[in-house]
């Protein structure tokens, strides 16, 4: 039952860093690029900094964070390696 | 020192590491072999996938690719680094608690036979040879250009090192040199990028630089200059793209599940010693290959505006050295089109094809061309690959750096070359000859096998780097959307599903695969006049229908794995027991 629990939740952590990894790359950097690309940071169009280089920092952000979460996770469920 | 002596140097004392490296952590058993004995640290393990992905067309080709598609090299930037989200939260833990030694062991086991196996080598084998065949052209090339040897000894060369360490070495082996290669290849890929960053708009920071002003006083940023130098020459802005948004959003999750699903980098998270470390190990990867592709596109920006501004409207007779060192090379022609001795520069060809030359002179002083000229006005052919080949020249850099460059280039495709060879040569000798044909062997026996193996691909992969089938540069792109047709979602799938069998996921296999091999086959080699956007299904190109395989692959195994009975009792165990990090084992067999 525990290791049932563990799962979902293990799913349902995954189904938000994932969505979040979709809206910033397919959505910011591919699908909204244009009317983002109105906004400007410094000599940066936004859309096309989250396209060529937020994105890649945005990546590297997610996997620590699930790295941390999920060691959260281990622990509570007792599953820990 | 001469410039060629600094090179030789350079690539001599690098290639010493990398054997002196393999020597020192030879393998010693099958588990040494296959799986470096399951003991590497996480972040070194990083610093080693980094090293084995990157490879010569990360290096050499990706911002010079950047610098002339603008917007659309995203494609690129995003495909090859958001796989890695997707391969720490939806993979590697899961393959490193299952702990086995190869991609196809996990298809045997999980799949229940050897129709899956044998179909998972086939799969393996297939992506892994066209992607290593690149490889070993890139060597080839980095030795031409840089040491004036031909192609054919610059591979024969790559392949004795290659041969050294991978042979030697196995997985411990390349995992250590690898570590090395990444340290010699990003220091050679940023030195270079910073010159040139300050040389443009004083800022150490190329990431930063690329937004920043340019440092004329103008105030102007770099990416509005170069928007504003396109358009007036009549390309398309720098920042806006020329591609369908629906064909960039296909490649970019081809090349993206194609990472993932890439053996010989799935193989590098069966080295860490426990399930969170293969989490921890990918970011870490990340982390390592990021510092390398937010360099990238600064790099393109760069060299493309200076390309512009040193190149265009010039009289020949006073352009920069760079300039007619590569065109002594053939990757840079000039046809003074309306005979006024100055260089224009614009869109389109500026003739068809490669180069020729007749091998005289202009009475400009220019390399003669064979080639009819277009009628554009564009009269300057120049080759993406020399941007950052070029780059220590541009920015008139010490020799040193330009030694430095050949080096790191070289490290890039041996390490990926490496990694490559070495899940060819366990496939064959693990799960081909112990496995699927059953022979019973000693570890020692396997070990030879595996050795035997490592040679022979090896040697038929710089059989393909001296003679390439023609075709290679092209087909190692397609070696993403062939992994994210066919292994990517049968692994998903074998993880997340615990209904999915064995002749769901062979079907799905097989038929993403063809279905994307087909498509592929059709618009580059029987019809490529008709590779255009009109005639491709959904607008997707060639280079994103992996995004379709991969669906094709999902639904047919879905509706496949309805029709059978569901895996056998043990199997759901084994799921149930991978999903869950406690209770992890050292690499053996099951």
């Amino acid at each position: 039952m525990e290791t049932k629990a563990y799962w979902r939740a293990n799913l349902r952590l995954m189904g938000i860093l994932l969505t979040l990894w979709f809206v910033v790359s397919f959505g910011c950097g591919i699908l909204l690029v244009e009317p983002l690309n109105q906004i400007r940071i410094g000599g940066f169009k936004l859309g096309f900094w989250i396209a060529q280089q937020g994105s890649i920092y945005f990546f590297v952000i997610l996997i620590f964070v699930y790295v941390i979460l999920m060691k959260r996770l281990d622990r509570q469920y007792g599953v820990a390696d | 020192m001469s410039p060629e002596f600094l090179t030789y140097l350079f690539v001599g004392a690098s290639f010493a590491l990398y054997i002196g490296i393999a020597i020192w952590t030879r393998a010693g058993s099958t588990n040494d072999f296959y799986v470096a004995g399951g003991g590497v640290h996480p972040v070194a393990n990083g610093m080693a996938t980094a090293a084995d992905w990157m490879s010569a067309a990360s290096f050499i080709s990706m911002a010079g690719i950047i610098a002339f598609m603008g917007y659309d090299g995203t494609v690129y930037l995003m495909g090859w680094t958001g796989g890695y989200v997707l391969l720490a939260l939806l993979l590697a833990p899961y393959l490193r608690k299952f702990g086995e030694f190869t991609v196809p062991d996990f298809f045997g086991s999980r799949y229940y036979g050897n129709a899956a196996r044998a179909t998972a080598v086939v799969c393996l084998i297939l992506i892994s040879f066209t992607y290593v065949a690149g490889q070993m052209r890139g060597v080839g090339i980095v030795f031409s250009n840089c040491l004036g040897v031909d192609i054919s000894t610059g591979v024969i060369v790559g392949m004795a090192v290659v041969f050294v360490y991978a042979v030697l070495g196995g997985m411990k082996g390349i995992t250590y040199t690898q570590v090395a290669q990444y340290v010699v290849m990003i220091f050679a890929y940023l030195v270079p990028a910073i010159f040139i960053s300050i040389l443009i708009t004083d800022n150490p920071v190329p990431q930063l630089g690329l937004g920043d002003a340019v440092n004329d006083g103008s105030g102007e940023s770099v990416l509005d200059r170069l928007d504003n130098t396109l358009v007036a020459l009549g390309f398309d802005a720098y920042t806006d793209g020329a591609k369908s948004t629906q064909d960039v959003f296909a490649i970019t999750m081809a090349l993206m599940i194609g990472t993932a699903g890439l053996p010989h980098v799935i193989v590098r998270f069966f080295t860490v010693p426990k399930v969170s470390d293969a989490r921890v190990s990918a970011g870490w990867a990340l982390v390592f290959i990021a510092l390398l592709y937010t360099t990238a596109p600064a790099v393109g920006a760069f060299a493309r505006l200076n390309f512009i501004e040193t190149v265009h409207q010039q009289n020949y007779n006073y352009v920069p050295d760079w300039f007619k060192t590569w065109e002594d090379v053939g990757l840079i022609a000039w046809t003074d089109k309306n005979a006024d001795g100055l260089i224009q520069y614009g869109p389109g060809a500026p003739f068809a094809g490669k180069p020729e030359f007749t091998g005289e002179l202009t009475d400009t002083g220019s390399r003669a061309l064979a080639n009819t000229p277009s009628d554009n006005g564009n009269e300057v052919y120049v080759d993406r690959d020399i941007m950052v080949l070029a780059n220590p020249q541009i920015a008139e850099l010490p020799a040193w750096v330009g030694a430095l460059v050949a080096a790191g280039a070289l490290a890039a495709a041996l390490s990926t070359a490496a990694g490559l060879l070495l899940v060819i040569s366990t496939s064959l000798s693990h799960d081909l000859i112990k496995k699927t044909l059953a022979r019973p062997l000693t570890d020692r026996q396997e070990l030879m096998w595996a050795r035997i193996a490592a040679a022979i691909a090896v040697v038929v992969a710089g059989y393909l780097g001296v003679n390439p089938p023609g075709f290679v540069a092209e087909v190692v792109a397609f070696a993403f959307g062939l992994a994210a047709a066919s292994l990517f979602p049968a692994i998903l799938m074998g993880i997340f599903s615990r209904r999915m069998n064995r002749e769901g996921a062979i079907a799905g296999m097989v038929i993403g695969l063809s279905f994307t091999l087909a498509y592929i086959t059709w618009f580059k080699f029987v019809d490529p006049a008709s590779n255009t956007a009109e005639h491709w299904w959904f607008g997707i190109s060639p280079e994103g229908i992996g995004t379709v395989g991969a669906v094709i692959n999902f639904v047919v195994a879905f509706a496949v794995s309805r029709v059978f009975s569901a895996p056998p009792e043990a199997v759901q165990n084994m799921i149930d027991r991978i999903r869950i990090p406690a209770g992890v084992e050292r690499p053996h067999e099951h």
